[in-house]
């Protein structure tokens, strides 16, 4: 496989071939399927467990406080929506590093991609204002999109054509972008009229992202979803999907059966970029109303942690997300009713994430979930 | 569930205080018969040593009236989160008052709740309430605590052997500003010659770029430093590891530097939240219009205050410290009085002007005085 000439072509694609087809067999068997929800609310309930004994070490009831969580998180229709409006904005983001991760690119320039979205929406939603508010949705989607697909691209390109590690690269270029924000917010952009917290022109409230009705939920939760449920069909349904995968499986591979691996590794920086951008449009347009340095709440790293641990599908981010969201949701009432400190709700976070994390390495190791051998 | 809960223990509550008042009455105790509820919100931890901490403090002073009860939640960001923990605190504790702290929770946050919860009343910290244009059961609040930024200056001045003074700031925005030139104005009043190097980070909590910034402040040969950002902590400890001396800001730091810390411009915030208690217990309101939407105050009114001299504080220092803080005391200090010109060389303050600590055009203060080495950037 490593020398990548002429006649080894044909050697090589026949061997992938079968990968590629074994690849999906498993999992339409129930033992797989079994092993996808076992193993990871095992690690759940390990997670659970290690933060209870956090609890009752640092004086809180570890019951009073699994129950408070539940309460917190999905205890009820009110505090469900808590969960979702934390969800929303760390499902997009987390699609910016899920998708680059099966074309075997560690991306994890959301918050950036998201700052420039923000950024772009902004510019669209201060410039474009005598616009009908469906079309100047539209035009900021547009921009957001734009702006943050075209930042991600760039790693892509630095990666592509200069060999530039795109870790590397797109961590930097969140510095970049928040310090572009902070320049042009203190600068071109600013609104002279806000005086301590810099911020651009605010977009007209006619023209901002509404709730859902009867909710307080944004509009941006079913962008989120949406774009989750594309996603997931671009990827494990559609040719264009299975390229990138193959391109993640063996890029060298992927090159000698002649797939446009430039244009694939581009377009799906794009689109990885296009999804925190839109994340930043939402920021804008349903919750801050302009842009200024709140834009950068972290919500890019939460997604990168996400896109891992919903192991770079689609709809695993989609569930992770809610999952995170809950837990978001629920550092207040550790606070307000079991008096604990407020790196509590990070520290049940870590555990959880690197419990689920770690559980990823016991898929195959049970008997019990292996497929019997075919006759 | 939980508000069926609530409102079963709301019930139970009045009871229960309807009874006690009652029995008071009775008694002939005229006293405030049900408890205010409070909900204090912070960006950072409680235990910053800075901006937040000064806050909590206030909280802390407040819960000592018997009947208030104040809920607390801190790190909550200024997105989505603060808004869910407003509505939280209204639907899930019976918060009737609250005081989200951070400057950015404003707009649009408390803006957004306060139209849907009229019947609550949202207090904020930065001084941004515009009659007509903002709800009703908005108000604010703020102090002047440049004027204890001038009172540090002056025993600053008078400690420094170098006569060079190092203040590391977060961002060139007017508040900021106002606190680095009171604070040179100060120092420059007992030491004409005196310079204040100013850094600006960029950011309210960069740690490490704080660190950095008063490490080369030292290198350079100046030995008090200052700051404001959020925590000061990283600056005064630095300060105290490297033998020079040190400021404070927000809240007291003598504990992180007890040799070199002199004293520090603090707020008290428990002084504001105890009058705003009282005003509510006696059922005042900021919709009837008889608790003011904006209160400010320096020395005088006791919003902010200067920490208790350190050991390396002289009695000349102490002295002029004490007799500028008189001036404070009895309204004749005017810091911005003319002339005065800013680093450029332009006239800001013209010969004759005394600007007020009230006076509006200094909310929008955007130069350094002379003094100051440092450019406010764009």
């Amino acid at each position: 496989m490593n020398a990548a000439s002429n006649e080894a072509a044909p050697v090589a694609v026949a061997p992938l071939a079968t990968d590629l087809v074994s690849e999906r067999k498993p999992q339409r068997h129930w033992r797989g399927m079994a092993e996808a929800v076992v193993i990871p609310a095992g690690a759940l309930l390990v997670a659970m467990a290690v933060f209870g004994i956090f609890c009752a070490f640092a004086g809180a009831n570890p019951f009073g406080v699994y129950g408070s969580i539940r309460k917190a998180a999905f205890g009820s229709w009110y505090s469900f929506q808590n969960t979702l409006v934390h969800a929303a904005p760390v499902m997009l983001c987390a699609l910016c590093t899920a998708i680059p991760l099966r074309l075997g690119m560690v991306i994890i320039g959301n918050e950036g991609a998201l700052v420039m979205g923000g950024l772009g929406a902004t510019i669209a939603g201060t410039h474009w204002t005598s616009l009908p508010p469906t079309m100047a949705l539209i035009a900021m989607a547009v921009a957001g999109m734009v702006f943050g697909g075209l930042w991600i691209m760039a790693c892509g390109a630095m990666k592509l054509y200069r060999g530039v590690n795109e870790v590397i690269s797109s961590l930097l270029m969140n510095y970049i972008a928040i310090a572009v924000l902070n320049h042009l917010v203190n600068g071109p952009m600013r609104d002279p009229t806000s005086l301590n917290k810099p911020s651009s022109y605010p977009i007209p409230d006619a023209n901002a992202l509404g709730t859902i009705p009867g909710t307080f939920v944004h509009w941006g939760l079913v962008y989120g979803v949406v774009a989750c449920l594309l996603v997931w069909f671009l990827m494990e349904r559609t040719t264009y999907g299975f390229q990138v995968r193959i391109i993640g499986g063996n890029i060298r591979a992927a090159r000698i059966v002649g797939l446009p691996v430039g244009l694939i590794t581009l377009s799906a920086c794009l689109l990885a970029g296009a999804c925190a951008g839109l994340a930043g449009m939402v920021e804008v347009a349903a919750v801050q109303g302009r842009a200024n340095e709140s834009l950068a709440a972290g919500y890019g790293y939460a997604g990168i942690l996400v896109a891992f641990v919903g192991r770079a599908n689609a709809l695993g981010v989609l569930l992770v997300s809610i999952l995170l969201g809950g837990i978001l949701a629920s550092g207040g009432i550790l606070q307000r009713q079991h008096h604990l400190s407020d790196a509590t709700v990070l520290v049940f976070q870590g555990i959880v994430f690197v419990a689920i994390l770690y559980s990823d390495s016991l898929y195959g190791r049970f008997k019990i979930f292996q497929e019997r051998a075919q006759a | 569930m939980h508000r069926l809960k609530t409102l079963r223990s709301k019930i139970m509550n009045k009871l229960y205080f309807t009874a006690l008042a009652a029995a008071l009455v009775g008694a002939g105790v005229a006293q405030a018969a049900d408890a205010v509820k409070m909900g204090f919100i912070y960006v950072g931890p409680k235990d910053d040593y800075g901006y937040n901490q000064a806050h909590a403090e206030g909280c802390a002073g407040v819960q000592k009236l018997a009947w208030v009860k104040a809920e607390e939640e801190a790190s909550v960001p200024e997105t989505t989160a603060v808004e869910e923990t407003m509505r939280n605190m209204i639907m899930q504790d019976g918060v009737t008052v609250l005081f989200p702290t951070s400057f950015g929770y404003f707009d649009p946050h408390i803006l957004k709740l306060a139209k849907q919860f009229p019947d609550v009343q949202f207090f904020h910290c930065g001084g941004l309430y515009v009659e007509g244009k903002h709800p009703k059961n908005v108000g604010s609040y703020f102090g002047y605590i440049d004027e204890a930024e001038y009172v540090c200056g002056i025993v600053a001045a008078e400690s420094s052997k170098s006569k060079r003074l190092g203040f590391i700031a977060a961002k060139p925005i007017p508040q900021v500003l106002r606190n680095i030139n009171s604070y040179t104005l100060g120092a420059r009043s007992v030491v004409p010659d005196v310079t204040v190097q100013v850094i600006f980070t960029g950011d309210w909590s960069l740690p490490v770029k704080e660190a950095e910034a008063a490490n080369s402040l030292i290198d350079q040969g100046i030995d008090v430093l200052t700051c404001h950002v959020d925590s000061p902590k990283v600056v005064i400890t630095t300060a105290e590891k490297r033998g020079v001396m040190c400021t404070g800001y927000h809240a007291n730091q003598s504990v992180l530097a007890p040799k070199g810390y002199l004293t520090g411009a603090e707020w008290n915030w428990t002084k504001v939240y105890s009058q705003y208690a009282q005003w509510i217990s006696e059922g005042k309101s900021l919709t009837a219009g008889t608790i003011p939407h904006l209160i400010r105050g320096g020395l005088k009114e006791g919003f902010c205050a200067v920490s208790p001299y350190g050991p390396m504080v002289s009695d000349k220092a102490k002295a002029d410290a004490e007799a500028a803080k008189a001036k404070f005391m009895d309204g004749t200090m005017v810091i911005y009085k003319g002339e005065i010109k800013d680093n450029q060389g332009n006239v800001v303050v013209p010969a004759g002007t005394g600007l007020k600590q009230q006076d509006i055009s200094l909310e929008s203060m955007s130069w350094l005085v002379e003094g100051v080495i440092g450019k406010t950037g764009g």
